[in-house]
């Protein structure tokens, strides 16, 4: 069997008993903890995009998590487009934006790319606060999202909001996954391993950069269109900052070498601020120590450690 | 194809490192350039190759101007080089090393349409091992490779590129005698087969004078010398500012 279709086989099958679940068990928390899941997951997968694959360690990606949800949720306020269109669009508006943002930073190496790509978001994050006949300012896009029906799903519903997310949270991860073992995907791995060798096979080098930021960009803005569905708006918070803080910490806590590591990472982290928010109102410091025992401890994300465990175990009884 | 540089000049701050050299090496041909420390050896395989910018002077490929020209074009005019610290892809192993060596040369870096390794490109790099001697380490991750062998894959890469003129930059650096050996027949295997016009650096003066065809001696930035290997060995100049005496004695 080839690795697509086996690829493919297992994304049907994790979707399917996704889909099913809720027909076995009714548990609204693990519907809304999916839900939630879908946004920061795929926004934590498209970020590894960058960060694991490519090399390329930004600061800024949650910009077009940002950008993703205030785009939609204007598009749906705004404008009389029905859902799919509107969806469409966001993700075509965040490809542009990307292509601009991103002639400006791939040419700048490691720490430079890393800060210029965190003051654009700052930048970005400014223009939400000032703008407000636009965005609302510091209060963001309030009065819920209108025509929430796709596909005679009335989202509306957390059933239907979970199916929908569930949906595009297999897909995106399959797709990513696609990229990354692609041609394409091993031309940013070169250019992650040696650049200077990759330049001298002939690659130009901004092309396969360019090109991967705004692909990690569209898929960002996914995990953007699902917050805006879940929060019902958009708000500065999902544009600033620390969203990137967290796409990197669910990056680092679940491997960047591991595919699903950034799935497993947002996963711990979600759990964990729901453990902690419920027993102590200091959750911040506990999550941080959290974080901090498995960086000193493991010195990997989780998946990684797993992984190369298990290499050392097979290489052991050899 | 032949190689020809024509008042090629570099200078970093107020230092000639490459000073109005004039030199060709015709097609098919293996040359040596050899020079002290800090002659410009690399800077000059640096200025050939487009990884820095000439402040004066020419490169010419079979008489075209490509001084103008960025890496990625000069690769795709035929040249292809190997670096004097091995350059290579270290997660990888050796056969996806040459693997993706193959994509990209066949213009399929950017395919996203299917699965790594693209058809052909398998085979392609079975043949590129096997001509460097690198078949049984095939699926070792490159990084874990011997020195002589990481060597022997950057080249390999390069080979990948099936150029018509090859760049070499000391390759046998920081290696003990018997992989020298290795090494050098390699090298002379890939020039006679491949029918490439092939230069190289090289500090081992044994070396040099057993298999180039022909020797450029670079000092200071300047060309010293350029001629067969008899002419240089009793060229007074070059005696006297980097050979000694002790070559002449056989």
């Amino acid at each position: 069997m080839t690795p697509l279709a086996r690829e493919g086989g297992i994304a049907l099958i994790v979707l399917a008993l996704l889909l099913g679940a809720p027909a076995l068990f009714s548990s609204p928390a693990f519907e809304d903890f999916i839900i939630r899941l879908s946004a920061l997951a795929l926004f934590a997968s498209s970020l590894n995009l960058l960060v694991g694959a490519s090399g390329m360690i930004s600061f800024g990606h949650g910009m077009f998590y940002g950008f993703g949800a205030y785009a939609f949720a204007l598009l749906m306020q705004r404008t009389a487009l029905s859902l799919l269109p509107a969806f469409l669009l966001t993700l075509g508006l965040t490809a542009l934006a990307a292509l601009l943002v991103g002639g400006v930073c791939i040419r700048l190496k490691t720490i430079y790319f890393a800060f210029v790509t965190l003051a654009i978001q700052m930048l970005f994050y400014s223009v939400i606060i000032s703008w407000e006949s636009l965005t609302g300012g510091d209060q963001g896009l309030r009065g819920g999202i209108p025509r929430r029906v796709i596909a005679g799903l009335d989202i509306n519903h957390q059933r239907h909001l979970y199916q929908v997310c569930a949906l595009l949270l297999v897909v995106g991860l399959f797709a990513m996954r696609h990229i990354t073992a692609s041609p394409f995907g091993m031309t940013l791995r070169m250019i992650r391993d040696n650049e200077a060798r990759a330049a001298f096979l002939g690659i130009p080098l901004w092309r396969p950069k360019l090109a991967v930021f705004v692909l990690a960009a569209v898929f960002a803005a996914l995990g953007g269109v699902l917050a805006s569905l879940f929060v019902s708006g958009a708000y500065p918070e999902l544009a600033d900052w620390p969203i990137s803080g967290q796409a990197i910490f669910a990056v680092m806590l679940g491997g960047i070498e591991s595919f699903l590591g950034p799935l497993a990472g947002s996963a711990i982290l979600l759990a964990l601020n729901d453990i902690f928010t419920r027993i102590t109102e200091y959750h911040g410091l506990v999550q941080g120590g959290v974080i901090l025992l498995f960086a000193l401890g493991l010195r990997r994300g989780v998946l990684d450690f797993l992984r190369r465990d298990r290499a050392r175990g097979e290489a052991a009884s050899r | 194809m032949k190689l020809e540089v024509r008042h090629l000049t570099k200078r970093f701050g107020g230092v000639a490192a490459i000073d109005d050299v004039t030199l060709a090496f015709p097609s098919g041909s293996l040359s040596a350039v050899i020079g002290p420390n800090g002659a410009g050896k690399s800077t000059f395989f640096n200025l050939i190759s487009g990884a820095i910018r000439a402040d004066g002077g020419h490169v010419l490929i079979d008489g075209e101007d490509i001084t103008a020209h960025g890496q990625a074009a000069i690769v795709r005019r035929g040249l292809g080089r190997a670096f004097q610290v091995a350059r290579f892809f270290p997660t990888m192993t050796v056969r996806e090393n040459l693997m993706a060596a193959v994509a990209a040369h066949r213009g399929q870096w950017g395919d996203l349409m299917r699965r790594f390794p693209p058809p052909g490109a398998s085979p392609r790099a079975r043949e590129i091992a096997a001509m460097l001697g690198l078949a049984d380490s095939s699926d070792r991750v490159a990084a874990t490779l011997s020195h002589g062998d990481q060597k022997l894959l950057d080249i390999a890469l390069a080979l990948a590129l099936e150029p018509k003129i090859l760049l070499l930059d000391e390759p046998t650096a920081g290696m003990g005698p018997e992989e020298r050996a290795r090494m050098i027949d390699r090298v002379q295997h890939v020039w006679s087969e491949q029918k490439l016009t092939l230069v190289f650096i090289e500090h081992d003066m044994d070396i040099v004078f057993r298999i180039a065809e022909r020797i450029a001696v670079l000092c200071y930035g300047r060309l010293l010398a350029a001629g067969t290997p008899a002419a240089i060995r009793g060229d007074p100049a070059v005696i006297a500012a980097y050979l000694g005496t002790e070559v002449l004695a056989p």
